[in-house]
C-alpha cells in the first residue's frame, strides 16, 4: 500500500529555502507570485493494513520534526 | 575519569574534539562508533561532535539522534553525566529531545564560517564556570543549519530557567533571540553551535575554547 506524507514548515516558521526559490522565480522573470514554502513529500510502501497510528507514529517520530514541522498522511 | 567522543558515519570534528579532550585531560578520550548500543564502563564526559551525520540526510542530526548508541547517551544523560554537543553534535541533541527547539537553515541561507564574538549568558553551569558573566569570548563557527528556532514559550522557559549559555553578539544565522547555546533543565546538556575545539591552541587564532573544556572536565577531576 502506497501512503504519502507531506511534511511541511509550520505557518510562521522562517523558510529561507522557499524565500529563495521565491527570488529565482522572481529572477525567471515570472511576477505575481506572492510567497512560496518548500516542504518534504514521503512516499511510503507498507504493509496492507498498517494502522493510522503506526503512520502516526512514524511521522511524529521521525518523519517531521514537530518543533518546526506539520505532517499529513495521505493513504489511497 | 574517562571521556568519549560519538563518532557517526559523516562526523568530521570527531578527531579535532578527541585532540581538545586529550590536550586538557592528558588522556585520549574512547572513540566510540555509532551501531555501538552501550558506551565504555565509567565514562563520566561525552561530546557529540561536528559534521554532517548521514548526510544531513532528512533534517541534520535527524538520522543520528535515532542511532542505536543515542539510546545510551541518553540513559547517561539522565544520569547526570555531562553531555555535550557541538554543531551537529547540537542538531543531534535537538533532534534526540535531549535539547530544546531546533536547528534549521541559516536565515541568510549561506554557510557562514568565521569567527564570531559569543557573549557568555550563563557563567554558572559545569561548561561555563570558567568564563566571567556577559564576558565576550571569540569562538569560530561553521555551519549552513544553525538557525536556532523554538517557540516563544519555550524561548521564556529557558531564558528565565537561565538555560541559555551563549548568545551570538552578532546574529550570524538567524537565531532565535541570538541564541548561540542551550542547556537542558539539569544543566548536565549543553549544545552549541560555535566549535570550542577549534579555539584551543594559539595556532587556531584564539584559545577562548579551552575554558569550557577545562571547567567541564576539571569538574568531574
Amino acid at each position: 500500500m502506497k501512503v504519502n506524507v507531506y511534511v511541511t514548515l509550520k505557518p510562521g516558521v522562517l523558510d529561507p529555502q522557499g524565500k529563495a526559490i521565491h527570488h529565482a522565480l522572481e529572477g525567471l522573470g515570472f511576477g505575481g507570485v506572492a510567497d512560496v514554502r518548500a516542504g518534504r513529500f514521503i512516499e511510503l510502501d507498507v504493509a496492507d493494513g498498517t494502522s493510522d497510528a503506526d503512520l502516526d507514529a512514524m511521522c511524529a517520530k521521525l518523519l517531521a520534526n514537530t518543533v518546526i514541522e506539520n505532517y499529513r498522511i495521505e493513504r489511497p | 575519569m574517562k571521556t568519549a567522543v560519538i563518532v557517526f558515519p559523516g562526523s568530521n570534528c570527531d578527531r579535532d574534539m578527541a585532540v581538545a579532550l586529550e590536550q586538557v585531560m592528558g588522556k585520549a578520550p574512547a572513540m566510540v562508533w555509532h551501531r555501538e548500543s552501550e558506551l565504555p564502563d565509567g565514562v563520566d564526559f561525552i561530546a557529540l561532535p561536528g559534521g554532517f551525520s548521514y548526510g544531513d540526510y532528512l533534517r541534520s542530526g535527524a538520522m543520528a539522534a535515532r542511532s542505536p548508541i543515542l539510546r545510551a547517551v541518553s540513559d547517561a544523560a539522565g544520569r547526570g553525566v555531562p553531555v555535550l554537543g557541538v554543531c551537529n553534535g547540537f542538531q543531534v541533541l535537538t533532534e534526540a529531545q535531549l535539547l530544546p527547539g531546533a536547528l534549521m537553515r541559516n536565515a541568510g541561507l549561506n554557510f557562514v564560517c568565521r569567527t564570531v564574538p559569543l557573549k557568555v549568558e550563563n557563567s554558572q553551569s559545569l561548561f561555563t564556570a570558567g568564563y566571567g558573566a556577559g564576558e565576550e569570548i571569540a569562538i569560530p563557527v561553521a555551519h549552513h543549519d544553525g538557525n536556532y528556532f523554538a517557540d516563544a514559550a519555550t524561548l521564556d522557559r529557558i531564558e528565565g530557567e537561565g538555560r541559555v549559555a551563549f548568545r551570538y553578539a552578532d546574529n550570524v544565522n538567524g537565531s532565535a533571540r541570538n541564541i548561540a547555546g542551550v542547556l537542558n533543565d539539569a544543566g548536565n546538556v549543553l549544545g552549541m553551535m560555535p566549535h570550542p575545539e577549534r579555539a584551543i591552541d594559539r595556532a587556531h587564532g584564539g584559545t577562548d575554547g579551552l575554558r569550557l573544556f577545562e571547567a567541564a572536565l576539571g569538574v568531574l577531576a
